[in-house]
């Protein structure tokens, strides 16, 4: 009978992470591609350079963070692949929602102060929250984005956000 | 103070260096925050309390290497770069570090 509910639950379980993982998914690649449009017109390059003839205006660091965690579903989905190894198609879109929105959030942050451009982009991922083999040990992981804004001497264009 | 991650100060001169600066911090989760990460394990998606309270830390963090580089008389920092790790479960260390320098308007 314990064994049974224990069943149910973890059953539960798995259908929650699974139906609302996916819908939270696709929610979020939604906001994404749309805030990508938005901000497309600001180049971010990951080299340390910029128009060095034309006098530029204010210069600051701008930084962005994201800390997402796995859902049920895809936790048990990785058990499983642990089993035989390989590559764990599962969590790739996990780490790619994480990247694009930290990217993003770095976007509008430097657009709100008016940057024309942001050079020498690093990003960083840690995972910091797991105690490692505890139950208890939360599935997470964090990115973190930076890069130098640079906003050139001329006319306002506006703010594109 | 102007922070940059290059080696430089865009349009500006650096007339002096002054070494080595950084800042750091240590922070722990707390147990409300997890109670609720717990729950969004479940479902997945973004953790926003971790999110609030590391980049929280990092602009202590950020704070403590402006406030060695002023008491060198430092206007910039240049060449910060950003380092994370666990020191101890459900605790993290956020390091900040970059050279002070004092640049000149061009």
């Amino acid at each position: 009978m314990e064994l049974l509910f224990q069943l149910l639950v973890f059953l539960a379980l798995l259908a929650l992470g699974f139906f609302v993982g996916r819908w939270n998914e696709a929610k979020h690649y939604a906001s994404i591609r749309e805030r990508e449009r938005r901000f497309a017109a600001l180049p971010v390059i990951a080299a340390d350079d910029w128009d060095k003839d034309r006098p530029v205006r204010d210069v600051w660091l701008e930084t962005a963070c994201v800390v997402i965690s796995i859902d049920y579903f895809k936790r048990i989905a990785l058990s499983l692949r642990n089993l035989f190894g390989g590559e764990v198609r599962s969590i790739e879109p996990l780490l790619d929602r994480a990247r694009r929105e930290v990217l993003l959030r770095l976007k509008a942050a430097a657009a709100a102060r008016g940057a024309d451009l942001l050079t020498n982009l690093r990003v960083a991922t840690s995972s910091i929250y797991g105690n490692k083999g505890s139950q208890q040990s939360i599935g997470s992981v964090e990115l973190f984005a930076y890069a130098t804004a640079i906003r050139y001497d001329g006319p306002d264009r506006g703010n594109p956000a | 103070m102007i922070l940059t991650n290059i080696d430089s100060v865009p349009n500006m001169r650096i007339v002096e260096h002054y070494g080595l600066v950084s800042g750091s911090t240590v922070r722990a989760k707390h147990i409300g925050k997890d109670i609720m990460a717990g729950l969004k394990n479940i479902v997945g998606g973004e953790l926003k309390g971790y999110t609030e309270l590391l980049n929280e830390a990092r602009r202590d963090a950020t704070e403590r290497m402006i406030a060695q580089a002023r008491a060198l008389g430092a206007n910039a920092v240049i060449n910060v770069r950003f380092a994370t790790s666990a020191v101890a479960p459900g605790a993290a260390e956020l390091y900040v570090y970059g050279t002070a320098v004092r640049v000149e308007a061009e």
